[in-house]
């Protein structure tokens, strides 16, 4: 419903000011950091200059070149996976409604319930009772639980949105149950699956505290990376690639919802 | 059964279920079994071996004699943790709401970009975004400069590392939590009762407290609960921002895998966390008929 928003009536006091005030909250640490990383001092903090170098400082860190490929690999790898079992679940699940949904539904989604401390140890506790050996493979399978809601709510979203009457139009002209998939469903889909896809992508690679507890030695990923110097300390470098791993998110994040908006 | 198995739905839902089952659901299981079980020798456990000691150790710990002693240090854990979940979840209430009322009479458009806006920084680095307020909180830092081009003494900040830099930086990261839900429902409200409300000669403080907020109640108690449950379980803002000196639930679950090695403890409290939150979640749906993830 529409209303007339220049009426003074509706006009409350406190609450533009208030609206500002959360946005400059939202957004002046992440601009801050942005512009710091551009900063050619060594303190960090203040500012003397334009510059680039600690970029450059960063990107041939071989250490850190090294956790970042193996965030790349666990990213790609969870969100292939969660990816396909998503979507064939959510095909699974929409139209009619079907006895136990509500319990299967909760499952699905289960994973967004749980806090991720108690994901971290349940999960470090299970690979250990079975004999798993942490690494890359455990934190793959860590990370494609969690991937999966994410994954998930994009596409059944979309495939809710979506006329059943253009599946049903292609049975009446003839195509087989594939071919109407194949044709008519899944290029109306493709948009929800490649939005689920990278929300799932940048949720995997963003993870820290279930790839510290499930990592091991042999899996430090990026944010582990970047916790440990952190720890020893607030330097122009971790700056630069924390500005780095900020602006990877928010391309990825603006790049699916735009797809998300593509029309049916 | 048979039919079951025939039916195609089985075959597309299932992989997907059983993987969350088999890597969630019954590690989730284990851990309950592993918190009644008796501590190992060289840390690990005594698979077999059942002892109540890890819920023991909650509130006792054994003295050089032997005796139970009363011991609170575990308390003043949950308790910091409660307060401070508590703290947050007002402070983002009193930001929250007025900035979801605020979008909500927004033209369309201009509406679905602020909301855009609200959720870009819940998909950015919770340890960048924790690192960010350690930039902007620490002596020497930005807020501390700024203090002191004011005319403040410079270096008195003294906030990093303080109970308050960890609310400031947890009612940063769960922010959005609280806005989206009470916008959803601030969203779907029916206009014309309000303005019913100011033709009855209700000035705008009677149509906020009588008409909007028990409409939009749902909303705000969705974005409680959102902002509560996860803050109970944060791990890495008391890390960073409270400098570990402030430990919350989760970092000391964190440390029972760490140096103290005692993994049915952690199994317990990582038990105890998990039933909290899902008995809240169990009485906002008993209350409200959904779960306040699909108001997201």
């Amino acid at each position: 419903m529409k209303i007339d928003t220049s009426n003074p009536l509706w006009r409350f006091r406190g609450i533009t000011p208030m609206a500002m005030f959360f946005f400059a909250y939202l957004y002046l640490p992440i601009l801050v950091l942005i512009v710091l990383s551009f900063n050619e001092n060594r303190l960090a903090t203040i500012w003397t200059g334009f510059s680039t170098d600690w970029y450059r400082v960063a990107l041939s860190n071989d250490d850190m070149l090294r956790a970042a490929k193996n965030s790349l690999v666990i990213a790609v790898s969870a969100t292939v996976i969660a990816t396909t079992a998503a979507t064939l679940a959510a095909l699974g699940m929409a139209r009619q409604r079907f006895r136990g949904e509500t319990g299967v539904a909760a499952m699905l989604v289960l994973p967004l319930l749980v806090p991720e401390i108690v994901t971290a140890i349940a999960t470090l506790l299970f690979f250990v009772a079975i004999g798993v050996q942490l690494g890359l493979i455990s934190v793959i399978a860590a990370h494609t639980v969690f991937c999966i809601p994410f994954a998930y709510l994009p596409i059944r979203a979309r495939l809710d949105g979506m006329d059943p009457a253009l599946a049903e139009a292609a049975n009446d002209l003839y195509a087989n149950e594939w071919q109407a998939f194949r044709r008519v469903t899944f290029p109306l889909l493709w948009p929800g699956i490649m939005s689920g896809a990278m929300l799932s992508f940048i949720i995997s690679l963003d993870d820290f505290v279930i790839s510290y507890f499930v990592g091991g030695a042999g899996a430090t990923t990026l944010p582990i990376y970047i916790f440990g110097m952190i720890r020893m300390g607030i330097t122009p470098e971790v700056n630069a690639v924390s500005a780095l791993m900020l602006i990877i998110s928010i391309v990825f994040v603006s790049i699916s919802f735009l797809i998300d908006r593509i029309r049916y | 059964m048979g039919n079951l198995i025939r039916s195609k739905r089985f075959w597309l839902i299932a992989p997907a279920v059983l993987y969350i089952g088999f890597f969630m659901a019954v590690p989730l299981g284990q851990m309950a079994y592993v918190s009644i079980l008796e501590r190992g020798d060289y840390g690990a456990v005594n698979w077999g071996v059942f002892s109540f000691d890890a819920y023991a150790s909650f509130l006792f710990e054994r003295d050089l004699m032997d005796n139970l002693m009363f011991n609170t240090d575990y308390l003043q854990i949950f308790a910091r943790s409660f307060g401070l979940s508590a703290m947050t979840m007002v402070f983002a209430l009193v930001l929250g709401f007025p900035t979801a009322f605020y979008i909500s009479m927004q033209p369309q458009a201009r509406r679905n970009f602020l909301i855009f806006l609200v959720t870009i920084p819940f998909w950015t680095n919770i340890l960048v975004r924790n690192y960010a307020w350690m930039l902007l909180l620490r002596n020497g830092g930005l807020i501390d400069n700024g203090l002191a081009w004011l005319g403040y003494e410079s270096g008195g900040l003294d906030i990093l590392y303080t109970p308050y830099a960890v609310s400031i930086g947890l009612t940063y990261t769960y922010l959005p939590f609280m806005v989206l839900p009470i916008y959803a429902s601030l969203e779907k409200l029916d206009h014309r009762l309000i303005e019913a409300a100011f033709d009855l000669g209700a000035d705008k403080w009677r149509a906020m407290t009588r008409v909007i907020l028990p409409l939009a109640a749902p909303g705000i108690a969705a974005g409680c609960i959102l902002v509560f449950i996860p803050c109970l379980g944060a791990y890495v803002t008391p890390e960073l921002l409270g400098g570990g000196k402030f430990m919350m639930i989760a970092n000391l679950i964190g440390s029972q895998f760490g140096a103290a090695r005692n993994w049915p403890f952690g199994a317990a409290l990582g038990f105890v966390l998990l039933a909290f939150v899902l008995l809240s979640m169990m009485i906002y749906a008993m209350k409200f008929k959904s779960l306040p993830e699909e108001k997201l």
